[in-house]
C-alpha cells in the first residue's frame, strides 16, 4: 500500500470511529432524556411507570379544577371520557388555553400514591388545534387544523375542528 | 379580477421557470440565447411581484371572497398589519418565500457580468428548476388566490392575534430572505460541478452570494427569538422547538460554508467538502420548509396538516438532494489537493469550526425526527427535551470559544509557537476574570465561569490583533467583518450563559396591593383595569417596580380580541443593556388576585445583539475590496490578498 493510500485509510477509519461514537452518544443521550407519552388509560392501569418522567394527556374533567388559596398551586383531573381518569398536581401559572373540557398535555411523574406531578401543563396555542396524541384518544383523525403560530387560524369552512369536548360530558 | 390576474401571473412565471430552466441548463454559447436565460429570470422576478402585488391588493381592499384572505384578514385589521396578514399564512407566505426567490435569481442575474457566461447560465437554470418547483407547489397544492364563491362571508376570520405585531412584519422575510439566499451557493456549487471547475476564483464569487444568505438568516432566526420572547407570555427565547431547529440547521450548515469557502478561496483546498456544504445547506432550507408545511412535527409554528402538501414538499426535496448528491458523487473532483498544513493554522482551525457545525447539526437532526422514527417504528410517542440539546450544546460552545479566541493570531499553513504564546496573557486576564465571576455567582457554577472566561479570552485576543492591525494601517473590510462576527459570537454566548443560569424566574399569586422582592427590586401589584384597544380588549395589571431610589410603572396585559376568541398575554418588559424586567400576567384567581410571572433576565439582550453583530460582520465581509465586481472583459491577475 502506498503512503497516500494508507494516509487516506487511516483517515476514513478515524472518521468511522468518530461518527460511531458521535452517535453512539446521541442514542444514550436521547434514551435519557426521552419522555414516552402515556393515554389516561394506561396511567390509571399502571403501565406508566411511578417515578420516571413521563408525558401524559387527556380532557379536564368539568369541575375539577381546584386552586390552593394561598399560592398558585392546582389540581385537576384528566380523563379519557372512557371511564379512565387520574389527578394532576401542579404549581405554577396555566397557560392561557387551558380550560376544563380542554384536551392537554402534562409532563411530569407519578408519584407513588398514583397523583400525576406535572412540572409543565401544555396545552393548545388555538382554539382549533388539538395535539395529535389527544385526537387519537378521541377516535379521531388528525384533521386539517393544525397548530399554528406564524398561524393558521380557522377557516371559515372547515367542517373537522374539534368543538373541545363536545359530545363527551356525562 | 385583480386576484386571477395575480394567478395568472404566477401560471407565467411558472412558465418561465420551465423555459429558463431548458435553457440554462443547456447552456447555450450564443449571445443570443444567454441574453434569453437574463430574460427569462427578469421575467420570472417581474410575475412574481405582480402575484404578490395583487394578494396584497386583495388583502387591502378586504376581498373576503379569496379564501385566503377571508382566513387571515378582518376588515378591523389596520392597514399595516393588512399588508403583513398577505405572509401570515401558508399559502401567502410561500408566494413571499417565491417572490424572495425571484429577486435573489433577479440580483444573481445583475451581478452576472463578472462571471463566465455558461456558467451563468447554468447556475440560473438551476435555480430556475428550483423556483419551477416551487412555483408548482404553490399553484397545485397552495393558491392564496382561490375564490369562495358564492360563500362569500360578509367579513374575514381576523388575523392570529398572536401576529398581529412588528415582528411579524419583518420576520418572515428576513428568515425566506436567508432559507432562499442559500439556493444561490447551491446553484453555483451545482454549475461549477457539472463544467467540472472548483478553484479559488469559483470560491471567491460564492462568498459574497453565502456571507449575505447566511447574515440575513442570523437576524431572521434572532428577530424569531426575540418575537417569542416578548409576545408569547412565556419568557422564554428559544425552546428547540422543531420549527426553531428547522431554522437552525441551515444556519448550522451555513456557518460550517462560509468558514470552509474562506479555505477555498485562499488555499484551494477542501473543495469537495465545500461543494457538499454547499448542498447541504439548501437541501437544510428545503428540510425546514417540509418541516412547517407539512405538519409532520407538531409544533406551535406549523401550518396546516395537509398530506398532500408534505408529500409534495417530500418528494422535490429527494429530487433536489437525491439529484444533486449524484451530480456530487460523479463529478466531485477525487484529487485530494496537496496541501499541507499544520496544528497551529487557519486551515486546521476552520476544519474544527466546520466538525463542531456538523456535529451540532447532527445532534439537532436528531433531536428533531428521533421523536417521528420512533413513531414510525413502535407507533409510541415521545418527546425529546431541552436536556438533551443542553448536553452537547454546552460542551460543544465552550470548545468552539475555546478554538476561537486563538483564530486572530493564526496564520496560513503554519503559525509560529511563540505568537501563540502571546495570547497567553490574555488568557491570564481573562481567568481572573472568571475566577471573580465564579465567587461571585451563587450558586457556584464552574461552567458559567468558564463560558465567561473564554468569552472574554475571545474578545480580548481579537481586540487586540485588531489593535496591532490598525495601528500597522488599513485593514481590510474581510478581516473587520470577521473580528465583529467572532465578538458578535462571544457576546451571545455570554449573554446565554448568564441568562440561562442566572434569571431569576418567580410564578406567584399576589393579591392587590401586595409586594414581593424580585433581585433586589420591590414589585408592588395596584390592581387590574380594563381597557379598550383599536380592536380588542384588555385587563391591564399595574405594577411599580421599585430599585433603590428609581421607580417605574410596568403594565403587562391580557387581551381579548373582538374578532377571534383567543385570549392573548402580552408582556410587560422594561428592556435594559445589562438586564431586563418582565413580567406577566396569569390568570385571575379568587379574590382579585392574579396569577404572575415576574423574571429578572440579566444579559438576555446580548444574545440579540450579539446575533445582529454577527450577520454585520458578515456583511461588512463583502464590501472587502477583493469582492469588488470585476467585469469579465477587464479581469486583471486577482492579487492576492495577505489578509484572512
Amino acid at each position: 500500500m502506498n503512503p497516500k493510500r494508507k494516509q487516506r485509510l487511516y483517515m476514513a477509519l478515524f472518521l468511522l470511529l468518530v461518527a460511531s461514537g458521535i452517535t453512539a452518544l446521541l442514542i444514550q443521550i436521547s434514551g435519557e432524556n426521552m419522555n414516552m407519552f402515556y393515554p389516561p388509560a394506561d396511567v390509571v392501569a399502571g403501565k406508566a411507570p411511578v417515578g420516571e418522567p413521563l408525558r401524559a394527556g387527556g380532557m379536564v374533567l368539568d369541575g375539577s379544577v381546584q386552586r390552593s388559596e394561598s399560592d398558585l398551586g392546582v389540581s385537576f383531573v384528566l380523563t379519557d371520557h372512557k371511564g379512565a381518569e387520574f389527578m394532576v398536581r401542579y404549581t405554577g401559572i396555566l397557560p392561557d388555553l387551558f380550560r376544563e373540557g380542554q384536551g392537554i398535555l402534562v409532563q411530569g411523574q407519578i408519584s407513588q400514591n398514583g397523583v400525576f406531578e406535572a412540572t409543565e401543563v401544555l396545552a393548545k396555542h388555538d382554539e382549533n388545534y388539538m395535539p395529535p396524541e389527544l385526537m387519537e384518544l378521541q377516535g379521531q383523525q388528525p384533521v386539517k387544523q393544525a397548530p399554528s403560530m406564524p398561524g393558521y387560524p380557522a377557516s371559515a369552512q372547515d367542517q373537522t375542528r374539534l368543538p373541545a369536548g363536545a359530545g363527551y360530558d356525562s | 379580477m385583480i386576484p386571477e390576474l395575480g394567478n395568472f401571473a404566477l401560471m407565467l412565471a411558472s412558465v418561465l421557470a420551465l423555459g429558463g430552466a431548458c435553457l440554462g441548463l443547456y447552456a447555450p454559447k450564443e449571445p443570443v440565447l444567454q441574453n434569453g436565460v437574463l430574460s427569462m429570470v427578469f421575467g420570472q422576478w417581474a410575475f412574481s411581484l405582480l402575484a404578490f402585488v395583487a394578494l396584497v391588493y386583495a388583502f387591502m381592499v378586504d376581498d373576503f371572497s379569496v379564501s385566503y384572505v377571508a382566513n387571515q384578514s378582518n376588515s378591523l385589521l389596520p392597514w399595516y398589519y393588512k399588508i403583513s396578514a398577505a405572509w401570515g399564512g401558508h399559502e401567502g407566505s410561500f408566494l413571499l418565500w417565491i417572490l424572495i426567490m425571484g429577486t435573489w435569481m433577479l440580483a444573481f442575474a445583475l451581478r452576472s457580468d463578472q462571471y463566465p457566461e455558461r456558467f451563468t447560465a447554468r447556475a440560473l437554470g438551476v435555480l430556475s428548476l428550483l423556483n419551477l418547483g416551487f412555483i408548482c407547489f404553490a399553484l397545485f397544492t397552495s393558491n392564496p388566490f382561490l375564490r369562495l364563491i358564492p360563500l362569500t362571508p360578509a367579513d374575514g376570520a381576523d388575523l392570529n392575534p398572536l401576529l398581529q405585531d412588528f415582528g411579524l412584519i419583518v420576520h418572515p422575510p428576513l428568515l425566506y430572505a436567508g432559507y432562499v439566499g442559500l439556493a444561490i451557493p447551491f446553484a453555483m456549487a451545482v454549475a461549477a460541478l457539472l463544467e467540472g471547475r472548483v478553484d479559488a476564483t469559483w470560491a471567491r464569487w460564492c462568498r459574497t452570494w453565502t456571507n449575505m444568505a447566511w447574515a440575513l438568516l442570523t437576524c431572521g432566526i434572532a428577530l424569531g427569538s426575540w418575537w417569542a420572547y416578548y409576545e408569547l407570555g412565556w419568557g422564554g427565547w428559544w425552546s428547540w422547538d422543531p420549527v426553531e431547529n428547522a431554522s437552525f440547521m441551515p444556519w448550522l450548515a451555513a456557518t460550517a460554508l462560509v468558514h470552509s469557502l474562506s479555505v477555498t478561496e485562499n488555499r484551494g483546498t477542501f473543495k469537495s467538502w465545500t461543494l457538499l456544504l454547499a448542498i447541504t445547506a439548501f437541501s437544510f432550507s428545503l428540510l425546514g420548509a417540509f418541516i412547517v408545511r407539512s405538519g409532520v412535527l407538531t409544533s406551535v409554528h406549523s401550518f396546516a396538516v395537509d398530506p398532500e402538501r408534505g408529500m409534495y414538499i417530500l418528494i422535490f426535496l429527494a429530487v433536489v438532494v437525491g439529484g444533486s448528491l449524484s451530480l456530487y458523487a460523479a463529478r466531485a473532483s477525487q484529487s485530494t489537493a496537496n496541501v499541507s498544513y499544520q496544528v497551529l493554522s487557519r486551515e486546521f482551525f476552520m476544519l474544527m469550526n466546520n466538525v463542531i457545525m456538523v456535529v451540532s447539526l447532527a445532534v439537532v437532526l436528531w433531536g428533531t425526527l428521533a421523536p417521528i422514527g420512533y413513531e414510525a417504528l413502535t407507533g409510541g410517542r415521545i418527546s425529546i427535551g431541552t436536556p438533551f440539546f443542553n448536553a452537547f450544546f454546552v460542551p460543544l460552545g465552550l470548545v468552539l470559544l475555546g478554538t476561537l479566541a486563538l483564530v486572530p493570531v493564526l496564520n496560513w499553513k503554519r503559525t509560529r509557537g511563540q505568537v501563540v504564546a502571546s495570547v497567553s496573557q490574555a488568557f491570564g486576564l481573562a481567568l481572573v476574570l472568571g475566577a471573580v465571576v465564579w465567587f461571585a455567582l451563587d450558586p457556584a457554577s464552574l461552567l458559567v465561569a468558564g463560558a465567561v472566561t473564554l468569552s472574554v479570552w475571545v474578545v480580548l485576543t481579537h481586540a487586540r490583533q485588531l489593535w496591532l492591525r490598525l495601528g500597522k494601517g488599513r485593514v481590510p473590510a474581510a478581516y473587520l467583518g470577521m473580528t465583529l462576527a467572532h465578538l458578535g459570537f462571544a457576546m451571545g454566548t455570554l449573554g446565554i450563559a448568564i441568562t440561562a443560569t442566572q434569571s431569576v424566574e418567580s410564578d406567584v399569586r399576589m393579591s392587590p396591593q401586595s409586594q414581593i422582592e424580585l433581585a433586589g427590586q420591590q414589585v408592588t401589584f395596584t390592581g387590574v383595569i380594563e381597557v379598550l384597544g383599536p380592536n380588542y380588549r384588555a385587563q391591564q395589571g399595574v405594577f411599580i417596580v421599585t430599585d433603590g431610589d428609581t421607580s417605574y410603572e410596568l403594565r403587562p396585559e391580557k387581551r381579548q380580541y373582538f374578532a377571534g376568541g383567543n385570549t392573548m398575554t402580552e408582556a410587560a418588559i422594561s428592556a435594559g443593556f445589562f438586564a431586563d424586567t418582565y413580567l406577566s400576567l396569569g390568570e385571575p384567581l379568587d379574590g382579585g388576585a392574579w396569577a404572575v410571572r415576574a423574571h429578572y433576565k440579566p444579559l438576555v439582550r446580548w444574545i440579540w445583539i450579539g446575533a445582529l453583530l454577527m450577520a454585520a460582520g458578515g456583511i461588512l465581509a463583502v464590501f472587502d475590496k477583493r469582492y469588488a465586481r470585476q467585469r469579465r472583459r477587464q479581469e486583471a491577475p486577482v492579487a492576492k490578498v495577505a489578509a484572512t
